[in-house]
Formats: structure tokens, C-alpha cells, sequence
């Protein structure tokens, strides 16, 4: 790795993050935000793909309407798991832990972020959240759903739940963290100049994101505490038999896992708002609008919970008040679809591999959040809810767009994280697969919900055709997903050293080394331009940039 | 269930409410094609069009435009409430409760559903319904959650234990239709279910001649009041009675010891039985025995029946749908009551059970 910056450079290697230690103490001691991230990326990795062994298990149980790979018991559990470690152990962290650590510190102009060791302790939070919640799964896992809905959680079911609800309430703590550093690093740590309005949208999805990090992620802790309580000291809190009440039980859920829905959709809206502005070489589209539709997503989003509970109980008029605030919460997820389409307008546009993932990120949200619509209307909802549909509708919110919004921005601030080029050949394949393999996978699976085939469940054989299109669907979509790995590491062998600004852009983290060095600026910066300034102000030397363009791999 | 085309879109429309659900469906699909077409059309263009010309090159210089963020939040709001208010329609058809329903009983148990008729047939995940009635179930559950759900119908409810949830539907096709637990129950959940066979009246009638069983649930409900569970010792009336006395009590608001009222409906009298300290009639010693562990949640059902029908009410019918003040009856034997329907939370702070509160946020809505 430091041979090829040598390259680049005539005299001694530069020193930056990666190079300024190598003793595994320099890593696990660390106070710098970039070595937290990247050790968070190989950890979210992990989960991913364990995620993802899950997943590909119940799409080939599913090819055939039999439990014929997989026992039901199995299946429970593996669908179970799968839901558990992909919601709490990658699409919560992924984002926020990786890219916003990375990023948003040197985006406005930070050292680092505010509280350093604060920033190291959530990321040991989160592995003995995770290794606990990995032990028990290894000790014979879980099967209530990852919803763990009661009285099947607290007195049915035989399997680790207290062991599982424990690591995820020790991963809360991880957010809540995480969160908090964030809301302090953006209040006290801007650079000189860089005032609320010229930060980069993506702090502005974060700082949304934080806020319900630390609102809500409280409420799952006590959640859990309620069960464990209910299980060992047999108090009536959700358990009928002894007084106690199922239904709350999903109303404190919800309370916290609809907005955790936001934690997992937001980070991704602040990527694509980047991707989209750069990869057009124009400011933004109405920026205060992004800004504070991401604001009103995350207060709007405390107060739908109830759009998961229309058949569950609730009463009439609760069920109609949650339907009215799930249509008033479309509106700034359509505000910001509209800005982001309008931004391309007189663009100057380059098809770099993040910017298919942003494209990408538009067409599959636009159907994700269509189909929230769908819903959300009350007497629609109730033939729809518990079935596949909902199940396709959420995949394309969570995969569509966390998902190839997180792969858009690792691919984006790659260049930055390592120092080194990807292939973009091989970056536009992945980027291609992803989006045909993902919508062939959760397309089908809109029709199989209208036709009433129930989620969790193993099918009738009429079916059967539309479960075969979805499993040859998550084929192609694991081979898109698994490229990256490949040529990714691969880059980081040999790929082309990227230096500092690939893409000439304007945002601050494009103005220091690439790898950054420790402090991550060498000289602290001023900033005297708006977010997203391609003009004349933002002093970008566009020229010498053309001159010297075989610098990117193309 | 099954429709001739090599992919099914559309499953097979057998009740009343299958055709406003689809139409709500219809409706947000064109929605959907109308607000994706455009997007779709001008993010390709714009991604033609606007391909960067030089290298590095800015693209112009647009900040924004008050008019177009005003109408691009104003119009999204405007659809979105139209699609709230035809799914509020669609939702209230599905949750107001008939009055002139044929009543169904169903116990949701892992993993079966037990179904028991008003003339005392019973079936196990097999529902025998007339085409063309109107068809009320009064659910509940042995353990866990459960979902009785029918796409053909295009409804469906959850199943709570502890409580009563009410689900109702007017088949119009004669068929065989697919029934399904919807909500996740363990190990057998996908096992939990069968089939809906929705008949012509004669041939429904000539299916409950051949399977007659047993007793009705007021006959049922009879029996164990006066012999197996002896309730009748107690509150069969009389000079010295210990226990309040049930006819025409249903319905009524019943005064409690330490004040407060609670209108005598399904969840009052199965609370009164499982947990009799918590709701004590004005007048009385808390003396009653709990019946927890002893009773079965059918034998409730049936006990609940027969406590009707002392009030002359033989239907099992909601009584907590809100804003309707009309009378709990039912069939043939109907008598009128002006109580049973009236919403009241006069019950807030006795006792803490779920079935405690008859008019609380519930399943007893639909």
C-alpha cells in the first residue's frame, strides 16, 4: 500500500490515518474517527454477509411451495435472523457508523469528532452487542420474527430470546452514542465559515438521523427491559394471563422501530443528495427544502407508528389518525424526489459508478415509497398488511434505498477512505446487477401480497411461479452484491492512487489528502463557499484538473 | 382461489368488500404510474441531455424555485388526503359491524382454528358459510397472536388473546377460498390454516343438517352454568342470592364497588369470570372464585352466549362500536337495548386486564 503512494510522491511517503501505525494497539486504541469507521466497515461487512447467507437460504426454501430445504422450525429462525441482523447489527450502523464517521467530521472542517473516546466505546458497544447476539444465535438462535411479537415471545416460543434481546438492547446504546456524538460534532465543531446553511445535506440527514437516534432508541431499551422484567418476575405487563397487555407490547415496538425505519432511510436520502449534486456539477435544488424535509421526516416519523398495528387491535379512530400522518409524512419524501430530479436540470452530468447507484437510488425509492402509500390507506391496508406486500414495500425502502445508497457512497468516498481507484468497469456491472437482480427479487413479490400469500409462511403452489422469478431475481442480486467485495479488496492491492480530488469537487473533504492524514487537514480550513458551489468562488482548478485527468481510471 | 392465467394478479373477488378494496388498489396504481412516468421521463431525459459536455464543466446556476417546491408539496398533499379518505370509506364499510349477522365463534389455537356455529356445529380450519349473508366471527385465541385472514374476501383481523375481536364479511361467490393465520404464531404457522367454503343457501342448509353435533353454545353455555361449573348456585336468583343476578343484565351499566360503571358486554362478563375481584357489582362481596384455568376459552364463548340470552339476546354482537347507539340484536329473538352500544370508559382504573375494558382501543372494533 505505501509503495504505490510513493509513487505519487517524490519525497518521503506522506503520513496519513492508515499509515501512521500498524500495531493492532493502534487500531483498537484508537481515537481517530477514520480507523473507527473502517474497523465499523469490516464489522457491518460481516453482518452483511451473514445477512445475506440468510437471505439466500429463504429464497431457495422458497422456490418450491414445500418445506423442503429447510425445516419450519429452521426457516423461522433463519428468516428471523436474517430480519435481526440486518436491521440492528447493518442497516442502523452502516450509514451512520461508516460513512457519517468517516466523513461528516471533515465535511465541516472537523479534527475529529467531538467526543473521540465517546465515538471508540459505541463502536465497542456494537461488537458485544453483536459477538453476544452472535453467541446466541450460534447457541440455537431465535424464532419470533425480529418483531418479537408477545405472548409468542414471552411464553411460547423455546428459543434464546432473552439472549438476543439483550444483545440488541446493548447495541441501543451503540445508536444512542453515536447519535449523540454526531448532534454535539455538528453543533460545536464546524470549521470557520461553515455555517448551518453551508453544510453538505448529507450532515443535515445525519443530524435527522441523530435526533431519532437518541429519541427513540431509548424506547427498544425499555422495551426490552418490560419483557425480560415479565419474564423472570413474572410481572403482567404484556402477558395476559397474568393482567398484562399484547397490544402494548407493539405499541412501544413500533414507537421505537417505526422511527428506526427513518434511522435506516434518511443517512441514505443525505448520500444520494451528495451524489446527485456532485455527479451534476450543480448546487442542489432547493436546499433548505432537503434540509428541512429530512427534519420533518424525523419528527412526522415518532408519530406514524400506529400505521403498523391496523389490524393488530387498535382502535377505529387510532387506526384513521395514523392513516391521516402516514399520507402528511409522504409529502417531504416526495419534496426531496422532486428536488433531486430537478437538480439534474442543466447538470453537467458524468455516469461515474456512484452516480448509478444515485440514479438507481431514484427509480427504487420512487417505487418504495409508492407503495408506503398503498399502505397507509386504511381499508386498502388491511387486506395487504401481514403479506408479501409489505414485505416487497419495505425491501425496497431498506435494500433500494440504504442499501445502494450506502454502496453509492462507499464507492463515492472510496477514493478518499483508501487512496486507491476501483475499477469502474467492474463498478457499473455491479451497479447494473444490483438494480435489475433487486428488482426482479421484490417486484414479484408486490403481486404474490395483493394475491394474499402471507409473509413467514411457506405457500400454495399457485404461487409458485412468481416465488421462482424472485429467487432468480436474488441470484443475479447476490452476484451484483458480492462483485464489490472483490474489486474493492483488489483496489486496495493495486488500484490506481486516486489522489485528492478524482472528481474535482468542491465539498470540504475534497480539499485534503486522500488518505487524510490524522488531523485530517493540514491546514485548518476557511470555508468561504456555499455546499455544493461549482462557480468560480469555489477555487477548484478545473484546468489543471483536465490537464491531468489519466490520474482516474476510467 | 385459483385463476386460469399462468401468473395470477389479481385473486378471485368473493365478498362485498372485494371490489372496493381492488378499486382503492386500481386507484393508487394509476396514482403510482402518474407520479412515476414523469420522474422517470425526466430524470432520462435530463441524463441524456445534460451528459457533461467538457470535462469538470459546471452545470448552470439554478438555486431553487419557491413556486415549484410550493407546488410540488401542495399537489402530493392534496392526492395523499384523497387516498386517506377513500381508504377511511373502505375501512369503515369493513370495521361497522352488521346488525342481522349470522354469528361464527372462533378460537385461534396453535395451530388450528376451532369453529363452532350459532346451531352448534363445530369444524377445525374449515369455515362453512352461505353465499349472500352477512357472516359476523367473534374471535379469540388459546395462546399466541393469530390473524384469520381471507384475500378472497379481502379482510382480515387479528386474534388476541385475552380479548374479543370481531371480523365480518358478506361472501357473494359460492367457492372454495383459501383461509390463513396472517400473524406469525411458531413453528406450524404456515400450517395454520384451510379453506373457506362459501355455499348456496340450500346446500349450507342440507351441510348443517348432516353434521349435527352436540348443543348450541347457549345450550353448552346452559350446561356448564347449571351443572359442571355450578355458577348457578350463586346467581340463579333467589331470596339469599350471593351473586348478582343475570337476566337482563346484558347490556346494562352496572355499578361497581368504589364507583364507577361498566357496561355488561362480551369482554365484562369473560373478565367477570377469569378475574371477579376486579369488577365488583355495588352491593356485593368480592367472594367470587376465579374461573381462570378452569374454563376453556370455547366454554367462555359459551358461557357468554347463555348470559345473553337470559338478557333475550341470542347473537354474539359487537358492543363497543362507537358513535352508534343502536340497539344489540339480533336473529329472531331480538330485544331492544338502548346501553349495549353506548361508548363509555367509565371503567378506566378497575382492574387492570385487557378484557377489563370493554369500550378500551380494541380489536373489538371491527
Amino acid at each position: 500500500m505505501q509503495d504505490a503512494i510513493t509513487a505519487e510522491y517524490s519525497g518521503p511517503p506522506k503520513l496519513n490515518y492508515l499509515n501512521n501505525g500498524f500495531t493492532l494497539k493502534s487500531w483498537l486504541l484508537t481515537k481517530d474517527h477514520k480507523r473507527i469507521a473502517i474497523m465499523y466497515l469490516i464489522t457491518v461487512s460481516l453482518f452483511f454477509m451473514a445477512g445475506g447467507l440468510y437471505a439466500s437460504a429463504i429464497r431457495l426454501e422458497l422456490l418450491t411451495p414445500a418445506s423442503d430445504l429447510l425445516q419450519t422450525g429452521t426457516y423461522n429462525k433463519v428468516f428471523t435472523q436474517h430480519g435481526i441482523l440486518m436491521i440492528f447489527f447493518f442497516l442502523i450502523p452502516s450509514i451512520p457508523a461508516v460513512l457519517g464517521n468517516f466523513i461528516l467530521p471533515i465535511m465541516i472542517g472537523a479534527k475529529d469528532l467531538a467526543l473521540p473516546r465517546i465515538n471508540l466505546l459505541s463502536l465497542y458497544i456494537y461488537w458485544v452487542g453483536g459477538a453476544f447476539t452472535v453467541w446466541a444465535l450460534l447457541q440455537g438462535g431465535v424464532d419470533t420474527g425480529w418483531t418479537f411479537y408477545t405472548p409468542y415471545s414471552t411464553t411460547f416460543s423455546n428459543t434464546y430470546v432473552m439472549a438476543v434481546g439483550l444483545g440488541i438492547f446493548i447495541n441501543g446504546f451503540s445508536s444512542i452514542l453515536t447519535g449523540l456524538n454526531f448532534i454535539v460534532t455538528v453543533h460545536t465543531m464546524r470549521a470557520p465559515g461553515m455555517t448551518w446553511f453551508r453544510l453538505p445535506l448529507f450532515v443535515w440527514a445525519q443530524y435527522a438521523t441523530s435526533l431519532v437516534m437518541i429519541l427513540g432508541t431509548p424506547v427498544i431499551a425499555i422495551t426490552v427491559l418490560l419483557l425480560a422484567i415479565e419474564r423472570f418476575a413474572r410481572v403482567g405487563i404484556f402477558d395476559p394471563t397474568i393482567g398484562g397487555d399484547p397490544i402494548l407490547f407493539q405499541h412501544m415496538f413500533w414507537f421505537y422501530s417505526h422511527p428506526a425505519v427513518y434511522i435506516m432511510i434518511l443517512p441514505g436520502m443525505g448520500v444520494i443528495s451528495e451524489l446527485i449534486s456532485n455527479f451534476s456539477r450543480k448546487k442542489i435544488f432547493g436546499y433548505e427544502f432537503i434540509a428541512f424535509s429530512s427534519i420533518a421526516i424525523a419528527v412526522f416519523g415518532f408519530l406514524v407508528w400506529g400505521h403498523h398495528m391496523f389490524v393488530s387491535g387498535q382502535s377505529v379512530y387510532a387506526g384513521l389518525v395514523f392513516s391521516f400522518l402516514t399520507m402528511v409524512v409522504a409529502v417531504p419524501s416526495a419534496i426531496k424526489m422532486f428536488n433531486w430530479t430537478a437538480t439534474m436540470y442543466k447538470g453537467s452530468i458524468s455516469y461515474d459508478t456512484p452516480m448509478l447507484y444515485g440514479i438507481g437510488f431514484m427509480g427504487l425509492f420512487l417505487i418504495g415509497g409508492l407503495t408506503g402509500l398503498f399502505l397507509g390507506a386504511i381499508g386498502l391496508t388491511v387486506h395487504l398488511t401481514d403479506t408479501y406486500f409489505v414485505v416487497a414495500h419495505f425491501h425496497y425502502v431498506m435494500v433500494g434505498g440504504q442499501v445502494i445508497a450506502y454502496l453509492g457512497g462507499i464507492h463515492y468516498w472510496w477514493p478518499k477512505m483508501t487512496g486507491k481507484m476501483y475499477s469502474e468497469f467492474w463498478g457499473k456491472i455491479s451497479a447494473m446487477l444490483v438494480f435489475v437482480g433487486f428488482n426482479l427479487t421484490f417486484f414479484p413479490q408486490f403481486i404474490l401480497g395483493y394475491m394474499g400469500m402471507p409473509r413467514r409462511y411457506s405457500y400454495p403452489p399457485e404461487f409458485q411461479v412468481l416465488n421462482i422469478f424472485s429467487t432468480a431475481g436474488a441470484s443475479v442480486l447476490g452476484v451484483g452484491l458480492i462483485l464489490p467485495l472483490i474489486y474493492l479488496t483488489q483496489s486496495l492491492i493495486s488500484g490506481k492512487a486516486a489522489g485528492d480530488n478524482p472528481w474535482m469537487l468542491p465539498g470540504l473533504e475534497w480539499r485534503t489528502s486522500s488518505p487524510p492524514p490524522t488531523e485530517n487537514f493540514d491546514v485548518m480550513p476557511v470555508v468561504t463557499w456555499e455546499a455544493y458551489e461549482f462557480g468560480e468562488e469555489s477555487g477548484l482548478d478545473l484546468e489543471g484538473a483536465r490537464a491531468n485527468e489519466s490520474v482516474r481510471t476510467v | 382461489m385459483q385463476t386460469n392465467s399462468w401468473v395470477p394478479l389479481f385473486p378471485e373477488q368473493a365478498s362485498t368488500f372485494a371490489w372496493q378494496v381492488d378499486l382503492l388498489y386500481l386507484y393508487l396504481i394509476v396514482i403510482s404510474v402518474a407520479f412515476t412516468i414523469p420522474i422517470v421521463v425526466a430524470v432520462f431525459l435530463f441524463a441524456l441531455k445534460y451528459r457533461e459536455k467538457e470535462k469538470f464543466a459546471s452545470g448552470a446556476e439554478i438555486h431553487g424555485s419557491m413556486v415549484l417546491e410550493a407546488g410540488w408539496s401542495f399537489l402530493p398533499f392534496v392526492i395523499s388526503m384523497t387516498i386517506f379518505l377513500g381508504g377511511a370509506v373502505v375501512y369503515y364499510n369493513q370495521y361497522k359491524m352488521p346488525e342481522d349477522a349470522m354469528q361464527v365463534y372462533v378460537v385461534g389455537k396453535q395451530w388450528m382454528w376451532k369453529i363452532q356455529h350459532e346451531t352448534g356445529q363445530r369444524e377445525i380450519n374449515e369455515l362453512h358459510i352461505p353465499v349472500n349473508r352477512k357472516v359476523k366471527l367473534t374471535m379469540t385465541t388459546e395462546d399466541a397472536l393469530h390473524d384469520f385472514s381471507i384475500p378472497a374476501f379481502r379482510t382480515k383481523a387479528d386474534v388476541v388473546p385475552g380479548r374479543y375481536t370481531y371480523l365480518w364479511f358478506e361472501a357473494n361467490k359460492p367457492g372454495k377460498y383459501h383461509l390463513f393465520c396472517a400473524e406469525y404464531c411458531g413453528l406450524n404457522h404456515s400450517g395454520m390454516g384451510g379453506y373457506v367454503y362459501v355455499m348456496e343457501q340450500s346446500d349450507f342448509d342440507n351441510w348443517l343438517e348432516g353434521n349435527v353435533s352436540g348443543q348450541t353454545p347457549v345450550e353448552q353455555g346452559r350446561d356448564l352454568f347449571e351443572n359442571k361449573l355450578g355458577c348457578a348456585s350463586c346467581h340463579a336468583g333467589g331470596p339469599q342470592q350471593r351473586g348478582a343476578k343475570l337476566e337482563g343484565i346484558y347490556g346494562k351499566d352496572v355499578h361497581l364497588v368504589g364507583g364507577g360503571t361498566v357496561t355488561a358486554n362480551d369482554e365484562y362478563i369473560r373478565n367477570s369470570i377469569l378475574n371477579p375481584g376486579s369488577q365488583v357489582v355495588e352491593g356485593f362481596q368480592p367472594i367470587m372464585p376465579t374461573f381462570k384455568g378452569q374454563v376453556t376459552e370455547e366454554q367462555l364463548v359459551s358461557l357468554v352466549a347463555y348470559i345473553k340470552s337470559l338478557s333475550g339476546i341470542t347473537g354474539s354482537t359487537s358492543t363497543s362500536q362507537p358513535a352508534s347507539n343502536s340497539a344489540a340484536n339480533s336473529g329472531s329473538n331480538a330485544r331492544t337495548n338502548s346501553n349495549t352500544m353506548t361508548p363509555r370508559r367509565a371503567d378506566r382504573g378497575q382492574g387492570n386486564t385487557p378484557g377489563s375494558n370493554p369500550n378500551a382501543p380494541g380489536p373489538a372494533n371491527r
